[in-house]
């Protein structure tokens, strides 16, 4: 959640669902969140795991940085 | 199609771009979004700066600037042209096409066979394919391939999501046909059910240009205002599309070449932007640093002119040096996918000219 409010100081994501439908979360925002965890998590998230599905929500987000091999515990 | 061109070569390459240095910060106060909001893009995106053509300056005017500096180099002479062949996404006019221009503009004789293609980021690689074709009838006299845009005045100023990115830019290559045996490998692929993914909806026969098409519009509710005059581009999809079909056909055309990635010493690509880039890099198994990806935030994305244009900034020296492989691809509009692998060495020029267009 820090890394989302990082990107988008703005955007309340604890009280959304979608961040995508929401709008909280546009596709430059996507770029900036996959480099985020990238390098938070010391991961290379595959480039067809880049979906907006992947990143609507906080479980989503998790899913995918363990998908790649990142420690989220 | 796939194919093998025999004795065949690039002998020259000339990228040309304009003076007119635009940088991001610039630009900012242009777009709807909250200025701080806009400035984030810099990091995220690499969003440097772009160059941009004058308000009168035409595609044809690029391509002509180039040739002249070739002739007044004595790279080339007149009469050792035999053919012209222009890819663009937007030429001066419907008629006469951007090849006529260049053939009137230097009085090239009557015997020149000229030749447009509507094409947008693969351009450079279906025109050379196109030109490679053609020195097998032209075999005593050299083809010019010219790809060209002025995307700038094809995107809309109010379009966050592209305008940063595009730059104007023209490559040129002379080919010719050589006795030295070498074979250069190409494969070019369609899939035209993914054509609206990049898409200008009007100007043409079927939506003309009018006063309401002109009219700009948040049509995807995103903040960024276009006309139907204007790009449009399904980001995502395009994405999606680039990391699937490109990194197999990067794959089958070494294979077809029958040499191993750790053999070719650059993948000169199309530049869309750095992260798409990366990533593709990543999905292929190749360093970063065998693909160069500096281009959008020193010039901007031009389209067709990329691969020449990051070829004069990257790679200039070792392309004028001894021969080595080099893995040229590209991917956009129709969509379309193609790549190339070809030695390259021992170039008669390989340069950029920043032109006052």
């Amino acid at each position: 959640m820090n890394i989302l409010v990082g990107i988008r100081p703005e955007s309340d994501f604890k009280n959304s669902q979608d961040f995508i439908s929401d709008g909280l979360l546009d596709s430059f925002d996507l770029v900036a969140l996959v480099s985020e965890l990238e390098s938070t998590y010391g991961i290379l998230i595959d480039a067809l795991d880049i979906l907006p599905e992947n990143f609507c929500n906080a479980e989503a987000i998790a899913k995918v940085v363990v998908k790649n091999g990142g420690n989220i515990e | 199609m796939k194919t093998i061109f025999h004795n065949k070569r690039i002998s020259g390459l000339l990228s040309v771009v304009p003076q007119n240095v635009v940088k991001f910060e610039d630009e900012v106060n242009n777009y709807t979004f909250p200025p701080k909001q806009t400035l984030r893009l810099q990091k995220v995106m690499g969003f440097k700066q772009h160059r941009i053509v004058k308000e009168s300056t035409a595609t044809s005017d690029l391509c002509i600037a180039g040739l002249q500096y070739i002739l007044d180099n004595n790279w080339l002479k007149k009469e050792e042209i035999g053919g012209i062949v222009v890819a663009c996404t937007y030429s001066d006019h419907f008629i006469p096409p951007v090849s006529s221009i260049v053939h009137g503009h230097f009085c090239l004789d009557e015997d020149v066979f000229c030749v447009d293609m509507s094409q947008g980021c693969v351009g450079f690689l279906m025109a050379l394919n196109e030109g490679f074709m053609l020195l097998d009838h032209i075999t005593d006299k050299k083809v010019i391939v010219f790809a060209a845009d002025v995307l700038s005045k094809l995107v809309s100023k109010k379009d966050r999501n592209s305008y940063p990115l595009i730059g104007d830019a023209a490559g040129i290559a002379v080919l010719e046909t050589c006795e030295t045996e070498n074979d250069i490998y190409s494969i070019v692929y369609n899939n035209g059910m993914m054509r609206n993914a990049l898409k200008v909806p009007a100007g043409g026969s079927r939506l003309a240009p009018s006063r309401e098409t002109a009219e700009l519009k948040d049509f995807e509710n995103d903040g960024n205002l276009r006309s139907l005059n204007n790009l449009t581009m399904q980001g995502a999809d395009v994405f999606t599309f680039v990391q699937t079909k490109v990194p197999p056909m990067i794959e089958e055309i070494l294979n077809y070449a029958q040499i191993d990635k750790s053999e070719i010493e650059k993948f000169l690509f199309h530049q869309p932007n750095q992260f798409m880039l990366r990533k593709l890099a990543e999905k292929i198994g190749i360093p970063y640093e065998k693909v160069p990806m500096n281009i959008v935030e020193e010039f901007g994305n031009s389209s067709g002119a990329c691969i020449p244009v990051c070829a004069a900034y990257n790679v200039a020296d070792l392309l004028k040096g001894k021969n080595k492989k080099y893995c040229l691809s590209a991917f956009g509009s129709g969509l379309t996918w193609a790549a190339m692998v070809l030695d390259m060495g021992g170039l008669d020029f390989c340069e950029m000219l920043i032109s006052d267009c």
